[in-house]
């Protein structure tokens, strides 16, 4: 079944143009249906972080924006442009291969288990894609990827190979690595969900700083509820694919509305 | 027992030895070809088209399920029906070579198949083209759990290499032949390829783990 | 001549060396099986002596070549008074040569039967004859069956080399027709084709069958 693709515009233009927006955004897999009809602003500069209950397609809305999983249905727009489509003809046509990778690049990504590259170094990794995919000099490359090594507080392990790292230490070195590409937008993962307990902190804390001195648009899918509500700008609740409701932390923690945030909110209260 | 003569046996020591030579040269070259088009084999089964990765792996089957010593007389004498003359050496070269490749293959695609999934999405993350995301990040970590394959079919290709002597490639068993029909004896010569194929394969099996873990150290894992 | 003509009047060839190929296979395959389980288990064994013998039978037909090996037995031992035929020759050449790769295979996987079965089948006083024929022994069997149908593949490749002491199998026929017809292509295609069905047709479905019936009759579904 064709979708009629003329709904969508080339371009966002206006003074409001978003950072992120998913418009009308389908996923499934099979007749399995991970996203309904998403529909989803973020702001330049904004914190959004993605909360519910396991199966509720929070991830899976991160992994379409790192277009790790193409979408069955709608568009995604990046700064304006679409990500997953291109215009081709005056129409919006799925996006091909190349269109995709240059359109990829303002986004950068942390995943749960790192993904560290386990044959590179912590400095290794972080200049691998400036240096190999922005083709930029070897010497800034690795003055960026320090500067950033330093932020996250691994520059003396800048030497070591992953397999030497904590869990911990490892994520931190990730978080260097994605933000060594300068994307517009940085996606987290459930970056904590593989962590240790008493090493939570010291990524957490890699994140607050970020949140504090960087002007990055950010979308953050956790379990962190308290960490969450300290750092987002808004709140979604995701329930059976669709935002189940969304506000202020303040808001839709303090005082939710739907009853499904209710009950997924005193549920996880008791757990942690 | 047996009449073991040693001034024979150290009359034709040389000239055993300058074919053992030609063993060694025939391995290494066939095993060169062996590994790059063992990885082309691997790769193109890993494209999009399902109709190529299905013709790819029925000939590597094809190829890992028919005796060498058939596929070497094949690629011999098959070119001078249709005016194409090979020498031994290039038939040779050309039938041991596509054997193991198909050997490798199958290596470097349990090699591949071993690089976990979030290594993929990295590189897309990163924004890596598809031969960034092969040659710098899925191939250097594929390699060390393929040495020991790797490893395993060199000493294997050595151990073939006597089959090109029935196309006359002037190799160990080429020279045993020779020698045994000029002089009437063969306990020597067969002897002594035994031995110097027992000389050299059986240390490799120790040099082959010790490389593997050489290789995984080079690359930081453990 | 087209090769429908050449099929006329060469099949026949090509099916009586089909058949001499499928009788090696089948003896090597018998030699390969019992001598590959007596020194997979002497190599088990905390007997020095009966180790060394293994051991030294395992390294030297593994360490060398069987056309090496193949040829030693056609021409050497005749020299130490033992003569077979060359038939004999060629499918006890191709049966030793597996059979030290396939011994290895027998130590592997009785090694790998986890040792509480070892601890709980001798809590049930059983002797060491009967832990390793009733418990050890069939579960050992099961997990070496997926190595060992490569292992029968390549014993079905390695019988082709008798050709070279004359035992008129398929690969002989192909190079009788091959010089007598110099119609290469179709000489030696046919018998890679054979070959190629054989393997793959015939001996590789056997041998799932087998891995299947034998997970059946341990439960393992």
């Amino acid at each position: 079944m064709m979708e009629d693709m003329s709904r969508y515009p080339l371009e966002l233009t206006g003074p409001d143009v978003p950072m992120v927006r998913f418009m009308n955004v389908t996923k499934a897999y099979g007749k399995l249906v991970v996203l309904d009809s998403l529909d989803l602003d973020v702001a330049a500069g904004e914190m959004v972080t993605v909360i519910g209950p396991s199966g509720s397609g929070k991830t899976t809305v991160l992994r379409m924006l790192m277009t790790l999983e193409t979408i069955n249905g709608g568009v995604i727009y990046v700064d304006g442009k679409p990500l997953t489509h291109m215009p081709k003809n005056g129409a919006l046509v799925p996006a091909d291969a190349k269109y995709l990778r240059n359109a990829r690049t303002s986004i950068g990504m942390c995943f749960q288990h790192f993904n560290l590259f386990p044959h590179m170094t912590a400095l290794q990794n972080c200049m691998e894609g400036p240096v190999q995919v922005l083709g930029m000099p070897k010497t800034e490359a690795r003055e960026r990827s320090e500067n950033l090594l330093e932020l996250v507080g691994m520059i003396d392990k800048k030497d070591q190979h992953p397999s030497r790292l904590s869990g911990g230490q490892q994520q931190r070195v990730a978080i260097a690595r994605a933000l060594a590409m300068r994307p517009k937008v940085m996606l987290f993962d459930e970056v904590t969900s593989a962590l240790d307990p008493e090493v939570i902190g010291e990524v957490t804390n890699v994140i607050r700083k970020l949140v504090a001195e960087h002007n990055l648009t950010m979308l953050m899918v956790t379990h962190q509820m308290g960490f969450a509500k300290d750092i987002s700008d808004r709140v979604c609740f995701f329930f059976g694919g669709r935002i189940e409701e969304q506000g202020p932390p303040e808001t839709l923690f303090g005082d939710p509305q739907r009853e499904r945030t209710q009950q997924f909110l005193s549920a996880v209260k008791e757990a942690g | 027992m047996l009449d073991w003569k040693w001034d024979f046996t150290f009359e034709i020591l040389p000239r055993m030895l300058w074919a053992t030579l030609n063993t060694l040269m025939a391995a290494g070259i066939g095993y060169a070809i062996a590994i790059v088009l063992g990885l082309v084999l691997a790769l193109a089964q890993r494209t999009p088209w399902r109709l190529l990765t299905l013709v790819i792996r029925e000939l590597v089957e094809f190829v890992r399920s028919t005796p060498l010593v058939l596929q070497i007389f094949f690629v011999y004498y098959v070119g001078p029906q249709y005016g194409l003359n090979l020498s031994p050496w290039v038939a040779g070269m050309i039938a041991i070579g596509l054997h193991y490749a198909a050997y490798l293959s199958e290596v470097y695609r349990g090699g591949l198949e071993s690089v976990p999934k979030g290594q993929w999405e990295a590189c897309t993350a990163l924004n890596m083209t598809p031969s960034q995301t092969y040659f710098r990040i899925i191939i250097p970590q594929a390699l060390p759990p393929s040495v020991a394959g790797m490893g395993n079919y060199l000493v294997g290709i050595f151990k073939d290499t006597p089959m090109l002597s029935v196309i006359g490639v002037a190799e160990l068993m080429h020279a045993a032949n020779a020698i045994g029909g000029q002089h009437y004896r063969y306990l020597e010569p067969y002897t002594m390829v035994g031995v110097i194929f027992l000389l050299i394969s059986l240390p490799s099996a120790g040099l082959i783990r010790g490389f593997e873990g050489w290789v995984r150290r080079k690359l930081g894992m453990r | 001549m087209s090769y429908t003509e050449f099929l006329t009047e060469y099949g026949g060839r090509f099916l009586d060396g089909t058949l001499v190929t499928a009788l090696q296979f089948v003896l090597a395959a018998v030699v390969a099986i019992a001598l590959a389980l007596i020194a997979g288990l002497m190599k088990l064994s905390s007997n020095p002596l009966i180790k060394g013998i293994a051991v030294t039978y395992i390294e030297i037909f593994r360490g060398t070549s069987l056309l090496v090996q193949l040829f030693w037995l056609f021409y050497v031992l005749p020299l130490f008074g033992i003569t077979f035929d060359k038939f004999t020759t060629g499918f006890v050449a191709v049966g030793l040569n597996l059979g030290a790769y396939g011994a290895e295979l027998v130590r592997g996987a009785i090694q790998s039967v986890p040792k509480g079965q070892w601890e709980a089948s001798y809590a049930l006083s059983m002797s060491p004859a009967t832990q390793m024929r009733r418990i050890i022994l069939p579960q050992a069997f099961v997990a070496m069956l997926p190595p060992w149908g490569n292992l029968i593949i390549e014993l079905l490749k390695a019988t082709a080399l008798v050709s070279l002491i004359a035992v008129s199998d398929l690969m002989f026929e192909a190079r009788q027709i091959n010089g007598s017809t110099y119609l290469s292509a179709q000489a030696f295609g046919t018998a890679l084709i054979i070959y190629y069905i054989f393997a793959r047709f015939i001996v590789t479905p056997f041998m799932r069958w087998l891995e299947r019936v034998m997970a059946r009759r341990l439960g393992r579904v």
